[in-house]
């Protein structure tokens, strides 16, 4: 049988380290190679901190993250926030693009999920929100020893 | 996250551990363009080899400082470990700045370019 987690948190920068250390928790039962769990903590990092820093800028708002481990130890993990949405999905993704005025912001996030992820897909539309799914495979088989 | 700011010559040496993100970055980037500029610091290395994790807004924050340092005419230098390595290399960050494997050698590359 699946099994499943949700959780709902302010949008709030000091959250990102825990939505990372929530979703390791919950993956570990896979038991995950040091690799995929820190493919995953990069995604679920950069998805979050779209829904932050995009999705609401300066205001508050909830951001729902959930995941689901398949019998087949797959990961299927969803950020979800009522944000303000994307236009143009397809420009958006492009590596670089950033709608943020503030220079610190790289554009690298959704390639980061891409790359760092089996699969990623991006359900949003201006004023409703952003839904982010990434799934990854778990091969399994700790590191140690 | 720790952060330690050492001073070498004109080289501001700021040594990361622990997680770097976004909240984390938003932290720091004053305190380290502060003691850039107030202490007439010309060059920057990055130490990022004791960072456990690290997300794309360490990207952002290394670019944010090297227009910094590329208008006072220095250089920076980023000393990162085999976890991160995947992730400058998406970013390109090698195209501006020098990508070392040790202080030793971060220091030479920003002195001589």
């Amino acid at each position: 049988m699946d099994n499943t987690m949700k959780l709902e948190f302010l949008s709030k920068s000091a959250n990102e380290g825990f939505a990372r250390a929530a979703v390791a928790a919950f993956i570990s039962q896979l038991d995950p190679t040091l690799e995929e769990l820190a493919d995953i903590k990069t995604a679920v990092s950069e998805a979050v901190t779209n829904a932050i820093v995009h999705g609401y800028g300066h205001s508050a708002g909830k951001i729902t993250l959930s995941c689901t481990l398949t019998e087949e130890k797959k990961a299927v993990i969803t950020v979800e926030d009522a944000g303000r949405g994307i236009e143009d999905i397809s420009s958006a993704v492009q590596p670089l693009y950033t709608k943020s005025d503030d220079s610190e912001r790289s554009g690298m996030g959704f390639t980061v999920m891409e790359t760092f992820m089996d699969s990623m897909e991006v359900r949003s539309h201006p004023g409703a929100g952003t839904t982010i799914i990434l799934t990854k495979q778990i091969t399994g088989g700790s590191d140690a020893c | 996250m720790q952060v330690k700011l050492k001073k070498n010559q004109n080289i501001l040496i700021v040594t990361l551990q622990g997680e770097l993100d976004h909240h984390e970055a938003e932290k720091i980037r004053d305190g380290i363009e502060y003691a850039v500029t107030n202490g007439h610091m010309k060059h920057l290395i990055f130490d990022f080899s004791g960072l456990s994790f690290m997300d794309s807004s360490g990207i952002g924050m290394v670019i944010g400082r090297y227009k910094l340092i590329q208008s006072l005419g220095g250089r920076v230098a980023l000393i990162c470990n085999g976890r991160m390595r995947r992730l400058v290399e998406m970013s390109g960050l090698a195209r501006l700045v020098a990508v070392c494997e040790s202080l030793d050698d971060a220091c030479q590359a920003v002195k001589e370019g």
